[in-house]
């Protein structure tokens, strides 16, 4: 995989950010792994599925600016190029909102599958923002995805809901009903991980989390302040100024485009004054 | 944010400020038929885009909308890509 997208054709890889159950991060997640991989160049469109409760655009600070959204665009009454919302910071990365009116029944598959196509001519990455539970937008967010992101809380009705996701992503998606295609590549990416909580037994390790759900972490995100804060402002956390939570989904972006990036677990520690005065000395 | 709520609690940090404000009016235009509003939009892209075919030949994508959406009021921004010079031909 090449760093430098420009020039070279799109990759057009679409990417599902899931969970099955409902906030454990996954519209913050989308957004700072859209601008992650933006800001690493590559051209990065990120889907809102909620269809009815859209939120993407207000995490992405947009909502001022939505005028035509998915849904419109799958019914024909704007083109894709109208629809979709040029980020202001980024100018790798797009964002194209869904209805805020409309019923989820507007999502098609074959609507979905065209807008899909026409995407992947342009971008490298398309992030779809998958809606809370299993119902239509969840599977529409997941049925033509080449790779899964699972975000799971280390929280008994979390992982479970990730365990079911996961059934679902192998067994009602496009590559897992095409008959020799590679199955979507899944993987955990543990968000609020609390290292105090965990050193005094109240929360499941990174490691039980992988041993129930099996399959491979692309990061763990720290519980951090810094994700309300850019949710404040409308900000993706990876733009929002240096933080644990930035520096976690970076790390995993990293990963998502492979380069092999030791797992850290990053807590919310801030440089100590000593580390501060010495520490960019050296 | 009355004269004496600023003496019982401390302000409120920024973040949460505009998180307040950006609801605030977000919320003012949903609640307020954010509806109809969706949908007259198409409609008068599809009308401005019937009214300059009638002079100049355009297509469906030449006519680009956006609207900025702001507490005092809106505005409706219209960009039309004319093709070159020449009139209803091509």
């Amino acid at each position: 995989m090449t760093k430098d997208a420009k020039g070279n054709p799109p990759l057009g890889r679409v990417i599902v950010i899931t969970s099955g159950k409902g906030g454990v991060g996954k519209t913050t997640s989308a957004a700072a792994i859209s601008a992650g991989l933006a800001k690493q160049g590559f051209r990065t469109v990120v889907i809102d599925f909620d269809v009815g409760l859209r939120n993407l655009d207000m995490i992405m600070g947009c909502e001022r600016r939505v005028v035509f959204d998915f849904i419109n665009v799958i019914q024909g009454d704007a083109k894709l190029k109208q629809a979709l919302i040029k980020d202001k910071r980024l100018d790798t990365l797009s964002i194209l909102p869904t209805s805020q009116t409309r019923d989820k029944d507007a999502l098609t598959k074959e609507g979905v599958e065209q807008i899909l196509t026409e995407l992947k001519t342009e971008f490298d990455y398309i992030v779809c923002d998958s809606p809370a539970g299993i119902e239509r937008g969840a599977q529409m967010a997941m049925y033509f995805a080449d790779e899964a992101v699972v975000v799971t809380n280390p929280e008994v009705s979390s992982v479970r809901d990730s365990d079911r996701v996961l059934g679902l992503l192998s067994s009602q998606t496009r590559r897992a009903e095409t008959e020799g295609a590679e199955p979507i590549k899944a993987q955990v990416l543990l968000t609020r991980h609390d290292q105090t909580r965990i050193d005094s037994g109240e929360m499941m390790t990174v490691e039980d989390v992988l041993e129930i759900l099996a399959v491979p972490l692309l990061g763990i995100i720290p519980e951090s302040k810094a994700i309300l804060k850019a949710s404040n402002v409308g900000t993706p956390v990876v733009l929002d100024g240096p933080s644990a939570a930035a520096q976690a989904y970076e790390d995993a972006v990293a990963r998502l485009t492979g380069s092999q990036i030791e797992m850290r677990i990053a807590g919310e520690r801030r440089p100590g004054l000593f580390q501060r005065l010495f520490g960019r000395a050296s | 944010m009355n004269l004496f709520s600023f003496a019982r609690k401390p302000r409120p940090p920024k973040s949460a400020q505009t998180a307040k404000d950006r609801l605030q009016i977000l919320l003012a235009h949903e609640r307020s038929g954010g509806a109809k509003e969706a949908d007259y939009l198409p409609m008068l892209q599809r009308d401005i885009v019937a009214a300059i075919r009638k002079y100049v030949e355009i297509g469906e994508t030449d006519v680009d909308v956006r609207m900025e959406r702001g507490d005092q009021m809106s505005s409706l921004e219209i960009n039309i890509e004319l093709p070159e010079v020449k009139p209803k031909s091509i």
